[in-house]
């Protein structure tokens, strides 16, 4: 187990390390000299190089790169070139939403793409199955903006049970008004995401369900639900749980979309803002947060793969 | 040809996909309005005889916006795609004739691009070099690189197994040949289900993009800007919040449905069963 815990976490480091070579060299190397940018192309060398002295920018890359791993390390990611206020404190503010969104949005994709997926194996070419799938097909095909505006459009536009946008925050309307105003943000992540999903938990049930020890099973006499959650879930699990580490990237990204058409205060509209205030230092260090979410889920699911299935793990000893 | 008739999938998917290129084709030589045409006096009207889907707030004709949509997102899936065949059924080649650490080192590289999902990756090159369809359709040509290397990759090792190429080994021909010559030709069918597959995500990818005004800039209409435009009007116009979002889901379903029934088809074990 030891081993391969060594081996998985090796892998983790050398590829957060290498995903901060790549988001250094093309926010930070590439541009030129962001001093440049933000004086614009009228200001003189001398205030230029005043604004790069009081920024950092003058040190060589090398050496910028090397304080700016340090200070991944210990919470110092430097001051907003635009704003001046530390990078960090706006990053907290905005993870406070995009994590629990992220978070209910799995949730809800786990929930809904298992159950018909499940639900579709055990009818298997029956109209259940058909009609799931047909949908689940449909589902797949529907980008979640367009989604989250449907959504919008019928519970806020129409039915009046939500409002269009925005986030009332943790305190002002307690946990359940920022859950109420989260709701339909994780709804159109969720529904794109259990399309796929459930598509997958389908072929893997189906898959396992022809295995001659389920067969077995149902032989000595146990029945169809007992022998689905005791031999078949389990072992269809694994590459389920594959694929939903994988699906967490493309969660993520949704999110950066649904965000800007809920106006919610997440981490992808500070993308966005310091995108337009080229306030590239942010948009760094947010870009830096994301890839490495992805790459610890991903970490998270390779373990959870060892413990789902044993085989996994002895074949690293 | 009688089988692929007989194939739902393959029927309803080709039929999507030929609407969608039809329209593209058309919009090159015909459009009912010019969709760069502002008549501001006549902005958002409902659909009538001479405005088949009413028009925008710019007063442009929309269903003229949705063909030439079409063409946009055709343009970003081709080239995106091919970048992402070209150099990523490359690398999977490459990775299987040469295997050990050449295998390793660009199935690691393969896994390590899957931490930069398309939109985050746009998202970067946006903030460096500026919004626009060129940016995007590299941003999403890269994206899609690590998934054809993968299945090139896995394909082309499975066919290094067989019989004929160990026989093409023991004439004498030397791995790139045998790449070109056998392997290639034998795993085509692979690649163009997947190709059919990334298409559907790329034009996701852009439409996505230019929903965020990182994709394709005004005045190319889009169908993702389309949308952007179209919420801020729920009340007044919603069905201007349908229109664009059907054409991408029917775009994407039909090239889905496409690739599923072309893998079926394409399958040797299904094949040899007649």
């Amino acid at each position: 187990m030891s081993l391969f815990l060594l081996k998985r976490l090796f892998t983790l480091i050398a590829t957060l390390l290498a995903a901060s070579v790549v988001v250094f060299w093309v926010l930070e190397v590439l541009p030129g000299n962001a001093a440049q940018m933000l004086m614009g192309p009228d200001a003189s060398p001398e205030a230029v190089l005043a604004l790069a002295r009081q920024l950092g920018l003058d040190h060589p890359p090398l050496q910028r790169y090397g304080l700016w791993i340090s200070g991944l390390l210990t919470g110092e990611l430097g001051n907003s070139y635009v704003y001046s206020t530390p990078v960090l404190e706006l990053v907290l503010e905005r993870l406070a939403l995009t994590v629990p969104l992220a978070v209910m949005a799995m949730v809800l994709t786990t929930v809904l793409a298992l159950a018909v997926g499940v639900y579709a194996a055990s009818h298997h070419n029956r109209a259940g199955d058909v009609g799931l799938m047909a949908a689940t097909q449909v589902g797949v095909a529907i980008p979640n903006f367009w989604f989250a505006i449907l959504l919008i459009l019928l519970f806020s536009v129409h039915l009046r049970w939500f409002a269009a946008g925005g986030f009332p925050g943790w305190e002002d309307e307690g946990v359940l008004g920022g859950i109420k105003a989260l709701l339909l943000p994780a709804i159109s992540l969720a529904v794109v995401q259990a399309a796929i999903l459930a598509r997958i938990t389908r072929s893997a049930v189906l898959e396992v369900m022809r295995e001659d020890y389920v067969r077995t099973a149902r032989a000595k006499g146990l029945s169809r639900r007992a022998t689905l959650w005791r031999h078949v879930l389990r072992n269809a699990l694994i590459p389920v749980v594959t694929v939903m580490g994988l699906q967490f990237a493309n969660l993520l990204a949704g999110t950066i979309v649904v965000e800007n058409v809920f106006y919610l205060p997440g981490l992808g509209r500070l993308i966005f803002q310091s995108i337009s205030n080229r306030d590239l230092i942010v948009v760094r260090n947010c870009v830096m947060l994301l890839a490495a979410m992805v790459v610890i889920v991903n970490f998270v699911v390779d373990l959870l793969y060892a413990v789902i299935d044993p085989r996994v793990k002895a074949s690293d000893i | 040809m009688r089988r692929a008739l007989r194939h739902p999938s393959f029927v309803i998917g080709g039929v999507l996909t030929l609407l969608l290129l039809g329209a593209a084709a058309m919009s090159l030589v015909w459009t009912p309005w010019s969709p760069y045409e502002m008549n501001l006096p006549g902005k958002l009207q409902p659909p009538s005889a001479s405005h088949w889907l009413g028009t925008d707030p710019f007063g442009r004709d929309v269903a003229s916006l949705l063909l030439v949509g079409a063409r946009n997102s055709i343009l970003v899936g081709v080239i995106a795609v091919g970048i992402g065949l070209g150099i990523g059924g490359a690398l999977g080649l490459l990775a299987a004739a040469r295997r050990g650490w050449v295998e390793e080192l660009i199935m690691r590289l393969a896994d390590f691009t899957f931490a930069f999902p398309a939109i985050l990756s746009a998202i970067m090159m946006t903030a460096v070099f500026g919004a626009g369809i060129v940016n995007s359709i590299i941003a999403i040509g890269i994206f899609n690189i690590p998934t054809f290397a993968r299945v090139t990759r896995a394909s082309a090792n499975a066919i290094g197994s067989r019989d004929f190429i160990l026989a093409a080994r023991a004439c004498g021909k030397g791995p790139w040949r045998i790449t070109i010559e056998h392997v290639l030709p034998n795993i085509a069918s692979v690649l163009i289900v997947q190709a059919t597959i990334q298409f559907a995500i790329a034009i996701l990818a852009e439409a996505a993009l230019s929903y965020l005004g990182l994709g394709t800039q005004p005045p190319q209409p889009s169908w993702g800007r389309m949308l952007s435009e179209a919420q801020t009007l729920l009340f007044q116009s919603p069905m201007l919040a349908v229109y664009p979002g059907v054409a991408i889901a029917l775009a994407v379903l039909g090239l889905n449905l496409l690739g599923d029934g072309l893998r079926d088809l394409l399958d040797p074990r299904l094949t040899r069963k007649r």
